[in-house]
């Protein structure tokens, strides 16, 4: 794997320790406000400063890697299991399946601007974490149906498939026991940069005011508060670290995801 | 040529069914709101007179579909007067129905507020341009170098970074520091610069990386060699053949971009407050749950989202046959 892979791995592993950890790393309630004390700027007792309400911005971007790694998992996991079996099904079974859900629903998916989307869905169903949540699974299972079925069809020609198939094997066992795991390596890229791709929505949409509802400490929420002009002129700290924190996140994930490809696809490594 | 119209009906056909899928979706996302419509517009104290007045003059009185499921009755057929029939009839007859809020026609405010979100992806698009082919073309005939190195570290970061992060810190130099623009508004000419910038870095990063993996490609066709061998300046050879060939597939990308930079506006309008189809959407729509103008500006971002990007696909493949043929 090249040199940024790496980077990205070591990265992104501070931030899930951190998220992990959040507790005993935070040095304040992350909801408590000193109102004495609004935009300090960073000093020993607040390592990044405080907003707007005088509560610690340190303390709040360690919960905040806690609320997007935790979005960005679950989206990642749910849509993942969702468009592997709904792109494995399409490219196992072929035929009037795979028009129906490769030709017709999967471009009804990527025609639509994801974030239009997501925006529309909280917009109707209302804010929330587990709306969010299922709004960015409703955009991202699509990208790994298609990589899976992609996958899927170029491994049922294989032998050992055919092979299985001649010994009597059913659908299903074909199917998960020896066509899945010869095709998950594309998944696992897909996996990280939509990753990367789930913790930006969460951010963009939480900016938008359309994510998790304050006084959850979530980037996206954190920026959208310190981007006044005032704020910006007198405490540019506040806008500063969870930019910075959100920017290595989604640059971890992308290097990570960038890496793995290039690694499992010696043809597209860099010319 | 055969071949050719049925490749066209196919497309033609998919992009139909593609607009039509959208466009239901949109009809039928308001049945998601929770509670009644009328009730998040009038408030709780609202009379039932009220709230019946409401739903008749914004047909709301009407069933949602074809058909509905009642526990008890089970399937029950409505017929043809409900609310998706008279949506559709209203998008056909260019009325995206009135304002819950304001009662004004959604498709008049839709209107006033086209032409600047497509005067700030244009002005995107351009800048995009203007950073992309020096930088690529500096990377690509430099391959490996520092200075391709960095501009492939630059692209990375103008990929990864999200615009709510790009155009908050470019108010901050730009607006705060250097007082050079306004932070907010399109009051003045030079307004537009930095929601510019700011919508345009991810497309400037991927174009970065496309002109450079072009012209690294036809750097190594043999038509460069016989250039070199007549003995034109390498300058010469760069831009006159190598960037003419090179340059085929960036355009492309470029009409597909600009569906993309027209839902991405949404996020630069509300940074810079430009008064746009975006802000339209989040300010006057979900800000004042007012649910028909966000149907109607879903609809309109996602159906021009849809179009050019069909449309550019659909020249395209019309134009080089290896694409069609593949």
């Amino acid at each position: 794997m090249n040199r940024l892979a790496y980077i990205g791995i070591a990265v992104a592993a501070v931030f899930i320790l951190t998220a992990i950890f959040a507790p005993l790393i935070a040095t304040h309630d992350v909801t408590a406000q000193n109102l004495m004390a609004r935009y300090a700027a960073p000093s020993a007792e607040h390592w990044f400063g405080t907003d707007a309400l005088g509560r610690d911005v340190f303390s709040r971007v360690v919960f905040g890697a806690r609320i997007s790694l935790e979005v960005g998992i679950i989206v990642v996991v749910v849509s993942s299991i969702v468009g592997t079996i709904i792109g494995a099904v399409a490219g196992f079974y072929g035929g009037w399946v795979d028009k129906i859900l490769s030709g017709y629903i999967f471009n009804v998916f990527l025609a639509f601007p994801g974030l239009l989307l997501a925006i529309a869905l909280v917009a109707f169903l209302g804010a929330g974490l587990g709306k969010l949540i299922l709004a960015l699974c409703v955009i991202g299972w699509v990208g790994y149906a298609r990589v899976m079925r992609g996958q899927v069809l170029k491994v049922r020609e294989y032998d050992f498939v055919q092979a299985a198939r001649a010994l009597g094997a059913s659908n299903m066992r074909i199917l998960f026991t020896h066509i899945l795991p010869n095709a998950i390596q594309p998944l696992i890229v897909q996996a990280s940069l939509g990753m990367a791709g789930a913790v930006l929505s969460e951010a963009s949409l939480s900016f938008l005011g359309l994510g998790i509802p304050p006084p959850a400490p979530s980037w996206g929420t954190m920026i959208e508060e310190a981007r006044g002009f005032d704020i910006l002129y007198n405490a540019p700290h506040v806008l500063f670290f969870p930019a910075i924190a959100i920017a290595l996140t989604v640059l971890a994930f992308n290097f990570i995801g960038d890496g793995l490809r290039e690694y499992l696809d010696p043809k597209q490594r860099r010319r | 040529m055969k071949y050719k119209i049925y490749s066209f009906s196919k497309q033609l056909a998919l992009l139909l069914l593609v607009v039509w899928t959208v466009v239901s979706l949109v009809t039928l996302l308001i049945e998601l709101v929770p509670g009644d419509p009328a009730a998040a517009i009038l408030g709780e104290q609202a009379t039932p007179e009220q709230v019946a007045n409401f739903n008749e003059k914004h047909g709301l009185d009407k069933p949602a579909f074809f058909f509905s499921y009642h526990g008890e009755k089970g399937i029950v057929w409505h017929g043809a007067k409900n609310r998706y029939v008279d949506y559709w009839q209203g998008i056909l007859t260019g009325d995206l129905g009135n304002s819950f809020r304001t009662d004004r026609p959604v498709l008049d405010m839709i209107l006033e507020r086209y032409p600047p979100t497509i005067k700030l992806a244009l002005a995107a698009m351009l800048i995009a341009i203007g950073i992309a082919l020096p930088l690529g073309v500096l990377a690509g005939t430099n391959k490996n170098s520092l200075i391709d190195n960095s501009s492939s570290f630059i692209a990375l970061l103008g990929i990864s970074l999200p615009t709510f992060v790009i155009g908050p810190f470019l108010v901050y130099i730009f607006a705060v520091k250097l007082r050079w623009f306004s932070p907010t508004g399109s009051a003045n000419p030079e307004d537009i610069i930095l929601p510019a910038v700011t919508l345009g870095a991810a497309l400037s990063a991927i174009l970065t990386r496309m002109v450079r993996s072009s012209v690294i490609e036809e750097l190594g066709e043999d038509y460069v060699r016989t250039a070199r061998a007549k003995g034109l300046s390498e300058r010469k050879v760069v831009y006159k053949h190598v960037l003419k060939n090179g340059l085929i597939p960036v355009v492309t990308i470029l009409g597909l971009q600009l569906g993309v930079l027209l839902a991405g506006a949404i996020i630069t309008e509300k940074i810079f407050s430009w008064q746009g189809l975006g802000l339209l959407l989040l300010e006057d729509g979900i800000g004042k749950r007012d649910y028909r103008l966000v149907q109607g500006c879903v609809l309109v971002i996602s159906v021009t989202y849809i179009l050019a990007n069909s449309l550019t696909d659909l020249v395209y493949r019309w134009l080089d046959p290896r694409i069609r043929l593949s």
